[in-house]
């Protein structure tokens, strides 16, 4: 049912892109900075965002004067004044007619899309918070197309936004100018698939769930599982490494992905497509394009080790009066659940609230409300062992008070309806208003500190909900506000960076940084070792045509340009 | 008053349903099971209807192999009573089963016996009226809603027909079958589940009951439907008329 709303979430796209439209005239353009969001941690005095009109520059303010809890000397890294800039990197060719008629040359009419009402959707991201105003998108078939697409773009210095099912989170699958937008929906060939080893191979452009379909009567499940499973790629989940909701199972796709195609900013392809588990043969340079967003190839094949399908699932919906008993249920379930553990997932009465208001035909499991909800599910293959083991388990976290009420479900049904809350949240965000979304790593411990640190600062201001993969020490901290307001953002960001960087947190657990975190990086990351990312991106794609403006600090990449 | 309720085991309403290779049947292997929505359904009412105080006890029945004792244990936790376990190795045609329900009402005396309107994985929509028939009781099939009267001693149903809602009323005893509509069935929670584990499942055998399990109906074959074409999509008007004429043959 969740499925059906994701695939269609295009149209709903074009719907508010409609009314983002409408917005930004309402208001003489001055509004563009606080809708979107897209320019957060800087003042909305700028001068607003008037895309492809030959003034390309976008001036912000930057708010540098909220960062100064320790983090200043990194920040001067990369701005030397308190001005920092946004701005289309001048260096970068603007599209012409000649390039328009090459692209159809090599990949047909109809995959030219030049389409206003399509190119809206392809330039606006799936939040409605970030949009480009690209003027082509190109739907290579393979990856031969994709290699020349590339070719011609760097010769020709073209920008270029890599897009799979446009589900990201971070503004990271949109352009942020007039970048040319390559899809590789078209590429969705399952290639191969090896029932003794698992090993699925297949075109960077298969849907999620299309995979998951395929594998379902061979008896084998995809090893990552989130809730964009309708419309995002495997290319896509590959390049930003997906988390999702089996991670705490199966593991990250740094390891379950075996190999993989990519085309770098020239052309050339590597094929690095192996089907090996163990394969120690000089630097494993597949790494860099799982989680590089793009910056650094475009995937155009995968190779992924899937996993038996097991017969017996369950699942158990509980209650927890306090974060003290959600953590020392975690501990208990891995020590005791731990061959079949394959998800803990939990969620706030905030989070609770939100669903129950804002999508249809969603009740709440347990009868009375409480503070903290639980998701366990375990995954065996043998019925009976499995649910009297959690029964067991549960019994007893009934009787210590860790759990004050809860439910298993007693059929696929119910199942569904309990995964649907939880993986309902950011779809209920979306549908009642405007929010802000991060995504953090933290010790288990300091997980829920952050979001009542907040919730203090911002009072009444917003309604501040936590919810994630406890399992993984992965926390969704979202914000959700009536209107996207800077002075509100100004008292949200840094403070959460600075937060999760004082507690050797990740400010990005399973997003990326896309456009939206990709100044902040240092919060996570040392100089010396973003000094050598960017080393590695110059390598790779010394023109910087590869989805420009996002995962590395800007400065430090046009510096030299 | 009891409430005897009928609880079938069958493959879980989400699972795509596979045909043995030798046409024998459905694939039961390896497959998860999981109690019939209906009967979901029945257990609901009966147990809102002793929530109600017009009913004392709810005992929840399942006929079938050995494993019927996890659906009976799903009802308990959901709040019946006790629980029996009529063990029965072959799959029964609704004609038994009716029969045996009879059986088991003679011994119990129910006030009323809940039933699903039919189970999902045959389909059928007939045990509920022949145990009623064999009883000789009244009936109320697809019920949607189910309003006792414990002084006149009469359930009166809205049942759902093809021209919309029919009231009855019928007096007790009675046989209700439920429809969808009905209720929404509460979650089995973990209190309740862990006060399942004492209830008693009561086991019996077919010749406890003396019942004869002879059937007249011999299944021959069982196959999936024909698969279905899958569409084109035309490119114009004229080409449609050209199709409808000249191979479906319509116009
Ligand atoms: C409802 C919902 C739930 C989500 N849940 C989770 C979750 O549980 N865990 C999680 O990790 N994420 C989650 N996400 C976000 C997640 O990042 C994306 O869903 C998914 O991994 C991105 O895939 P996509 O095909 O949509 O990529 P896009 O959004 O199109 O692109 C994402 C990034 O990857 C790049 N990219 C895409 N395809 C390619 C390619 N072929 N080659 C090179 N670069 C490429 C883009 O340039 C961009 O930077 C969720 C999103 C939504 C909307």
């Amino acid at each position: 049912m969740i499925m059906q709303k994701w695939t269609r979430s295009g149209d709903f796209l074009r719907f508010c892109c409609k009314s983002l439209t409408y917005l930004r005239s309402k208001e003489n353009n001055s509004v563009y900075s606080s809708v979107s969001g897209f320019v957060h941690g800087y003042e909305s005095k700028s001068k607003l965002f008037e895309p492809n009109d030959g003034n390309h520059n976008i001036e912000l303010q930057h708010r540098c004067s909220g960062r100064n809890l320790g983090m200043q000397q990194q920040y001067r890294c990369f701005g030397s004044s308190s001005a920092s800039k946004i701005q289309r990197n001048p260096l970068f060719s603007s599209l012409d007619a000649k390039d328009i008629s090459y692209f159809k040359e090599i990949l047909g009419e109809k995959n030219v899309i030049e389409d206003e009402e399509r190119l809206e959707t392809a330039n606006t991201d799936w939040m409605h918070k970030y949009k480009g105003s690209s003027k082509l998108m190109l739907l290579p078939k393979n990856t031969e197309e994709v290699s020349q697409i590339l070719q011609y773009c760097d010769s020709r210095r073209l920008a270029v936004v890599p897009q799979g099912g446009n589900t990201g989170l971070v503004g990271g699958s949109v352009p942020v100018f007039d970048e040319v937008i390559v899809n590789v929906g078209l590429m969705n060939k399952v290639l191969a698939f090896d029932e003794v080893s698992g090993v699925l191979v297949c075109e960077a452009g298969c849907i999620l769930e299309n995979l998951a379909t395929f594998l379902k009567p061979k008896g084998f499940i995809m090893p990552l599982d989130l809730g964009a499973k309708g419309s995002c790629h495997i290319g896509g989940n590959v390049s930003t490494n997906a988390g999702g909701l089996r991670l705490i199972r199966y593991g990250s796709l740094h390891g379950t992905v075996l190999g993989l195609e990519a085309v770098t900013a020239n052309g050339n392809v590597l094929d690095m497509l192996g089907t090996l588990r163990k394969d120690n043969t000089g630097y494993d340079l597949k790494h860099l394009f799982i989680g590089s967003e793009g910056s650094l190839g475009i995937v155009t094949k995968v190779s992924i080790l899937t996993q038996p399908k097991l017969s017996s699932v369950n699942l158990a919906f509980l209650a927890c009066k306090d974060y003290l008993c959600c953590q020392k249920l975690l501990v208990e379930a891995k020590r005791n659940l731990g061959e079949i553990l394959s998800a803990f997932e939990f969620l706030d009465n905030n989070s609770m609230d939100l669903v129950l208001n804002n999508l249809v035909g969603v009740r709440n499991p347990v009868s009375s409300s409480e503070n903290f909800y639980i998701l366990i599910e375990t995954t065996g293959s043998d019925e009976t062992y499995g649910r009297e083991k959690l029964e067991a388990f549960l019994l007893k976290a009934f009787e210590k008070g860790l759990v004050s009420d809860g439910v298993i479900a007693q059929d696929i049904n119910q199942a569904s309806s309990f995964w649907h809350i939880r993986e309902g949240i950011t779809e209920a965000l979306q549908k009642a208003g405007a929010f802000y979304k991060y995504d953090l790593s933290l010790p288990v411990e300091e997980i829920y500190n952050i979001v009542n640190d907040l919730r203090g600062r911002l009072g009444d201001l917003a309604n501040v909900m936590g919810y994630g993969h406890l399992g993984d020490g992965n926390l969704h901290l979202n914000i959700s506000v009536k209107d996207y307001n800077d002075e509100l953002l100004g008292l949200i960001e840094p403070y959460i960076y600075e937060w999760t960087s004082k507690h050797r947190g990740s400010i990005s657990a399973e997003h990326g940084l896309g456009v939206m975190k990709a100044n902040e990086i240092f919060y996570s990351k040392s100089p010396e070792t973003v000094a050598l990312m960017v080393s590695i991106k110059k390598l790779l794609d010394p023109k910087g045509i590869l989805n420009p403006y996002k995962v590395l600090p800007r400065s430090l990449i046009s510096d030299d340009h | 008053m009891k409430i005897l309720v009928a609880v079938k085991r069958v493959v879980d309403y989400a699972v795509k349903i596979r045909v043995k290779p030798d046409k024998t049947g459905v694939d039961t292997q390896n497959v998860k099971m999981s109690m019939n929505p209906f009967c979901e359904i029945a257990l609901e009412e009966a147990l809102r209807i002793k929530e109600a105080g017009f009913a004392k006890e709810v005992i929840a029945v399942s006929i079938g192999p050995s494993q019927c004792v996890d659906t009976l244990r799903t009802g308990l936790a959901m709040g019946a009573d006790r629980g029996i376990h009529v063990e029965a190795n072959s799959s029964f045609l609704p004609l038994t089963i009716a029969k045996i329900l009879k059986s088991l009402a003679e011994v119990e005396n129910p006030g009323l016996i809940f039933l699903g309107k039919q189970a999902i994985d045959d389909d059928c929509n007939q045990t509920g009226q022949m145990v009623a028939a064999l009883l000789g009781w009244p009936q109320a099939t697809f019920a949607s809603k189910v309003v006792l009267d414990k002084d006149k001693n009469v359930a009166t149903v809205d049942r759902e027909v093809d021209g919309g809602l029919e009231t009855l009323s019928v007096d007790l005893p009675a046989v209700i079958t439920t429809d969808l509509r009905l209720n929404q069935p509460r979650y089995a929670t973990l209190p309740n589940i862990m006060k399942a584990k004492s209830k008693p499942i009561k086991k019996m055998t077919v010749q406890d009951l003396k019942v004869d399990i002879k059937s007249d109906i011999e299944i021959l074959e069982v196959t999936e439907p024909p698969k279905r074409k899958s569409g084109v999509i035309v490119s114009s008007v004229d080409e449609l008329i050209d199709k409808l004429k000249n191979e479906a043959h319509v116009v």
